[in-house]
């Protein structure tokens, strides 16, 4: 792709701060871009979220009773699943043909880099989200349609991206990458995932704002303290 | 390499290591036989384990967080021995913690009658255990010696994250979990009053504790160094 070595150029008559945007947006762009043409990741985090539900249905045997309570869970523990095959792929794309070599030979800061991928990773969570739930909505006739629900959501899935990233970039020039990555990455992930389920559950049963709090707040600390420790480290992580 | 010879054990060691000997047997009689016995709801003679479980808390936390300090060390000045103090703190810090969770259970049994709950407290002590093992993994998914410490270094500072998490988990939360030092939950189940000879006990068990604790910190990052020695002798003689 060539838009790295263009947004540098663009960036040269520009004030620091929107260069350094226009160097995260080339590479959303180039990620969504490639993403357009082999339409591989999304596909195969669809279908597996479908699966990761169809497991849940007979394994927890979803039926009216206890659907609304555990929804809020199953979505999660998909979007859990499903996120970690498209942060293996996105990683791995950079990987094959050494692709991230070029990214980092580029004259641009390498945070911007990062912050592009985790844009990326982000973008495509939220899409394959935007999928699962009407089909579960549709499946179980449980209203999903809620914008704390959503507001939750997108909170979950920045904080996820964020640190999901920054451990993808890691596992990637580790001996067993794909198998490494949730092993790194749930543990750290576990209080994104708790209050994520927790604020979902309590959105759809039509808590009061007072109970949801914590969870919410649990998730803006994880929202903007794991960008924060990327921006530091995602330099040590890819130097040579 | 400074030197290729094995250094001889250091006098002060042996000290430490006689000293935490005196000191653990000491503990352990003012346990059983210094402090009073606590009120039946605290679990009577069980509660006298309560010593030994904040001890070893206090140590795994305080290890956790040294191998973090370690690690935004070595990556400012990247030199090898804070890698192998990192990783010994990591080691010492999963067995204390896991003494620390298995004494809960012992304890739990009679109290709460259960070994195990999903309490808030328990489960983030179990992911600080889960980060510090993925730790170790992935260090061992990781050839290159270099990158091995500048890896480790940054996924012990992200790992050190869930250590203010379980040591806050009992104070932000609803917990049955008590809070000994501090006001805690109302409806924590299991608290008691801390007498004057309870909290002698427990300062002299925290304090020999600590000792301990850094005599075999000190034991482990010597064992860290000799491997390196190892490692350095064995590269010089396939060349």
């Amino acid at each position: 792709m060539i838009e790295p070595y263009g947004a540098h150029s663009l960036a040269a008559n520009m004030p620091r701060a929107s260069a350094y945007l226009a160097v995260v947006g080339a590479i959303v762009r180039k990620d969504l871009a490639v993403e357009w043409r082999s339409r591989q990741l999304l596909a195969s985090m669809l279908v597996f979220a479908l699966l990761v539900i169809l497991i849940f249905n007979f394994a927890l045997e979803l039926d009216a009773a206890t659907r609304s309570e555990l929804s809020a869970g199953v979505l999660w523990a998909t979007f859990a699943f499903a996120g970690t095959l498209g942060l293996n792929r996105s990683m791995a794309m950079e990987n094959d043909s050494r692709a991230l070599d070029g990214l980092l030979l580029a004259p641009v800061d390498r945070s911007a880099i990062y912050f592009g991928k985790a844009l990326a990773n982000v973008s495509f969570m939220l899409l394959v989200a935007l999928f699962t739930l009407p089909v579960y909505s549709i499946l179980y006739n449980v209203d999903l349609f809620n914008a704390g629900l959503l507001l939750v959501l997108v909170l979950g899935a920045w904080g996820y991206s964020a640190i999901g990233t920054l451990l993808a970039a890691m596992a990637m020039q580790a001996r067993s990458r794909e198998v490494l990555l949730p092993v790194l990455l749930f543990p750290l992930l576990l209080p994104v995932l708790i209050a994520a389920v927790r604020a979902s559950g309590f959105f759809l049963e039509g808590l009061a704002l007072a109970y949801i709090w914590p969870s919410l707040n649990l998730l803006i600390v994880y929202a903007v303290t794991m960008p924060a420790l990327g921006y530091m480290f995602f330099d040590f992580i890819v130097e040579e | 390499m400074a030197s290729n010879s094995v250094q001889p054990k250091p006098r002060l060691l042996s000290a430490l290591d006689l000293t935490s000997v005196v000191l653990m047997l000491a503990a352990t009689w003012m346990v059983f036989f210094y402090a009073p016995s606590a009120q039946p709801e605290a679990g009577g003679e069980a509660q006298r384990i309560f010593y030994f479980h904040v001890s070893t808390g206090w140590i795994g936390m305080a290890a956790f967080i040294s191998a973090a300090v370690a690690g935004v060390v070595y990556l400012i000045r990247p030199n090898r021995k804070w890698d192998v103090f990192s990783v010994a703190a990591v080691e010492i810090g999963l067995v204390y913690s896991f003494i620390n969770i298995a004494t809960g259970s012992i304890w739990a049994r009679p109290v709460w009658n259960t070994w195990w709950t999903w309490d808030p407290r328990l489960v983030t002590a179990t992911v600080m255990q889960l980060t510090f093992l993925a730790y170790l993994l992935l260090r061992q998914s990781i050839e290159d010696p270099e990158r091995r410490a500048r890896f480790g270094a940054i996924y012990a500072i992200l790992g050190s994250l869930t250590v203010p998490l379980t040591y806050l988990s009992i104070r932000i939360w609803r917990t049955i979990h008590p809070v000994v030092i501090g006001s805690g939950d109302p409806s924590a189940q299991g608290t008691f009053d801390m007498t004057p000879l309870m909290l002698q006990t427990l300062l002299f068990s925290l304090l020999a504790f600590t000792v301990f604790g850094l005599t075999l910190l000190w034991h482990r990052v010597r064992l860290g160094w000799l491997g390196e020695q190892v490692e350095q002798l064995r590269l010089k003689a396939m060349r």
